[in-house]
């Protein structure tokens, strides 16, 4: 550790130490860091923090670990910084915990399931078709992991949405100037074909709020496994998982190798398998993440079997804000495949009123409906929504739509399950 | 192929405390850190990237900058699609088809065909104005939220803030005499690319403290009276403690208190709690928050900031 701050820094020892942590530093970021102490009192330490912060943090996430490493590395307390909120400690090494998920993980997790063999995977496929219809919570560690490995060759086929770039076209659309006059020139000044450009198409933005309590333990880890595919193969994708409180583990999910990425998520996630708040949870969404993840048209799907222990008033509340910003809400609900189910769950019901598709996720084939589905999610027209009447109605085991005046607007009967 | 060169008139920004001082003069209060931010992008010539919720003041700063440094202010409002013809040049192509068809008859030939592409013909968007060679001096670019821009849009702004040059096919490449001071904003309703950022000096504004904000309505609403002031300020930074869609930012306090210096008893220098109530809609924009915030618990708050 070197003393007080004085002209012969390590800048270079402190750049090391914070792309140690986790932070985007780099050789350019460390160079700026240098520069910039030639342009202050590198005597006062307050100026040489906020220099450094000021070249070397390029994210608001980083701060709390960047204040922390400063105050260790040139001594001191931790710099003041105003009043902003304190921090997961996402990236300090010194508090780094395992939580009950890992320690589950390491429990139930097979070590087949850690390198796949070319053999196993062929054995795998015929297993595969067995398995399509066998409810997750039913499956033997063996099952799961093949199932997950089969998880990883699904591709969500998320809606696209008319973005508002311009792109050529073969026909319709805007004129194109630019384009009609080079062409022009081109002729002599003759304008023989008109050309025009239409609106280039984009996939949706992908937010995924997945429930990770004690009621859907069962399910959690393939939840995971799930998580991590989806966002490996479609760019736009935020996951989140909840509990009794909201965590963010995109960043944890975009690490390439499954067990690092759950292993690194596990760290992250302290409410495993406890109590469910999802309306809390929801709350936390909306003030925290919702401004930065909602735009652009966001699908959101929420996977929960909507037990919650808290207020159904504050969970209805939430999904409205939620409705309202969100292109589309699918609810993913692993009872749902449950003969007899009846969402007559306090939560369940609360939020159904603001949902637009309610499925089931409990098997494969409900993995591949759901994949297939979100690619033709029909557009969502007014935001008038019938509240769900309380008693249970025939057609909702099939996972029938929650609105009739929907159902009937809607080219595509949104919600029902694709039978065979 | 020289870099571009220094921003001159850089006077104001000898330390980071003689620009805050500049700032405040020009009514722009920032506190250290943001002070070291901005004279750092300065010195090191780095376009300066601000994040923060709305309504902290971001714009304001790239207003409050072209001020200290008596220059031009030209700002680029982002938004999704954003592309060449918006953000940098344009030809004026109806100009230009009547030019053709003029020509008409003899054309074909190439003289034709430059004689269209030429300065006459060229609109000039903000940032093409930013690097045009012809200013005097540096001009302050504002590239306002640029989270609303797409990654098209992103790319080119790379390149443009790594060379501070924009190459027309037809005319050449156009360079930036003095570089820009550029100030980028965003109000996180996006990520912005990693790349972009890079190019940047990054700084978070948070809410002002209380003696910052105080400071702030002290010369903006200067008919408020000093009690009164205070009691405003304290109330709304309580009010961004509580649960709330959207937070009131430095702008609303600002209308606020230009309404308290209006209907309050300003002998008094208390605020009443109806008269809070009966103005909520200045600090808070949805409904639901209204509604939460309405009565009990604004006398609540009214209390525990006095």
């Amino acid at each position: 550790m070197t003393g007080a701050a004085g002209p012969g820094h390590d800048v270079v020892g402190f750049a090391r130490a914070l792309r140690d942590a986790g932070l985007p530093v780099g050789t350019p970021e460390a160079a700026a860091f240098a520069e910039a102490l030639g342009w202050i009192d590198p005597l006062v330490r307050r100026e040489v923090y906020l220099a450094a912060r000021a070249t070397l943090v390029r994210r608001r996430e980083d701060l709390a670990v960047f204040d922390e490493l400063f105050a260790r590395f040139f001594g001191g307390p931790a710099p003041a910084r105003g009043r902003a909120a304190p921090l997961a400690p996402r990236h300090d090494p010194a508090k780094v915990f395992r939580t009950a998920l890992v320690a589950y993980m390491a429990e139930r997790a097979e070590p087949a399931a850690r390198e796949l063999e070319v053999s196993e995977h062929e054995k795998a496929a015929s297993e595969l078709e067995l398995l399509q219809r066998k409810d997750f919570a039913d499956c033997t560690p063996a099952e799961l992991d093949a199932i997950a490995r089969a998880m990883r060759e699904l591709r969500l086929d998320v809606t696209l949405r008319r973005s508002r770039r311009l792109v050529r076209a073969r026909r319709g659309g805007r004129l194109d100037l630019p384009r009609i006059v080079r062409d022009a020139a081109r002729r002599g000044g003759a304008v023989l074909a008109l050309a025009t450009r239409r609106p280039k198409l984009r996939r949706r933005p992908l937010v995924v709020l997945a429930d990770i309590s004690g009621s859907m333990e069962l399910y959690s880890r393939l939840l995971l496994q799930f998580l991590h595919g989806v966002t490996q193969r479609h760019a736009r994708t935020e996951p989140f998982v909840f509990g009794t409180r909201l965590t963010r583990i995109t960043p944890q999910l975009q690490i390439r190798r499954v067990d690092a990425a759950l292993d690194h998520a596990g760290r992250e996630i302290a409410d495993f398998a406890g109590g469910t708040r999802i309306g809390e949870c929801l709350h936390a969404f909306d003030r925290l993440h919702a401004r930065r993840v909602l735009g652009r048209g966001a699908v959101v799907l929420i996977i929960s079997d909507g037990w919650d222990t808290g207020d159904p008033a504050r969970l209805s509340a939430a999904m409205h804000r939620l409705a309202r910003r969100a292109h589309r809400i699918v609810w993913l609900n692993p009872l749902l495949g449950r003969a007899g189910y009846a969402p007559d769950v306090r939560g369940m019901a609360a939020a159904l009123a603001h949902i637009d598709d309610f499925l089931p996720i409990h098997d494969l084939r409900s993995l591949h409906d759901l994949a297939h589905r979100l690619g033709r999610l029909p557009r969502r027209k007014g935001a008038v929504r019938a509240p769900w009447p309380h008693k249970p109605r025939a057609g909702l085991a099939d996972g029938a739509p929650r609105s009739d005046t929907r159902a009937a607007r809607s080219p595509h009967p949104a919600g029902r399950r694709g039978e065979p | 192929m020289s870099e571009p060169a220094a921003s001159p008139a850089i006077s104001p920004a000898t330390t980071p405390q003689a620009l805050a001082e500049a700032l405040a003069a020009h009514g722009y209060i920032v506190d250290d850190a943001l002070a070291m931010t901005v004279y750092l992008a300065l010195r090191m010539q780095r376009p300066l990237f601000l994040e923060g919720a709305p309504g902290v003041g971001m714009t304001l700063l790239a207003s409050g900058l072209a001020e200290v440094f008596d220059t031009r202010l030209i700002r680029l409002s982002c938004y999704e699609g954003l592309d060449l013809a918006q953000a940098a040049y344009e030809w004026n192509y109806p100009r230009q088809l009547l030019a053709l068809q003029a020509h008409g008859r003899s054309a074909a030939d190439d003289a034709a065909i430059d004689d269209l592409y030429r300065d006459a013909f060229l609109m000039r968007r903000p940032l093409l104005q930013a690097i045009d060679a012809a200013a005097e001096r540096a001009p302050v670019l504002l590239i306002d939220e640029i989270d609303r821009a797409d990654d098209e849009f992103e790319s080119f702004l790379l390149e443009l803030l790594g060379e501070f040059q924009i190459t027309i096919p037809e005319l050449g490449t156009i360079r930036a005499r003095h570089r820009p001071i550029v100030v980028l904003t965003s109000n996180r309703t996006r990520d912005v690319h990693d790349a972009l950022k890079r190019r940047c000096l990054y700084h978070w504004i948070d809410y002002p403290s209380l003696a910052t904000e105080v400071e702030i309505v002290r010369r903006k609403v200067p008919g408020l009276g000093e009690q009164l002031r205070r009691r405003v300020v304290a109330f709304v930074q309580r009010l961004r403690r509580e649960d709330l869609s959207k937070l009131p930012g430095v702008a609303e306090t600002v209308d606020w208190a230009e309404a308290m210096s209006h209907v309050a008893d300003a002998g008094a220098g208390a605020l009443e709690p109806a008269t809070v109530d009966a103005t909520l809609g200045l600090l808070l924009k949805y409904h639901d928050d209204i509604e939460r915030v309405r009565g009990p618990l604004v006398e609540q708050l009214l209390a525990e900031s006095a």
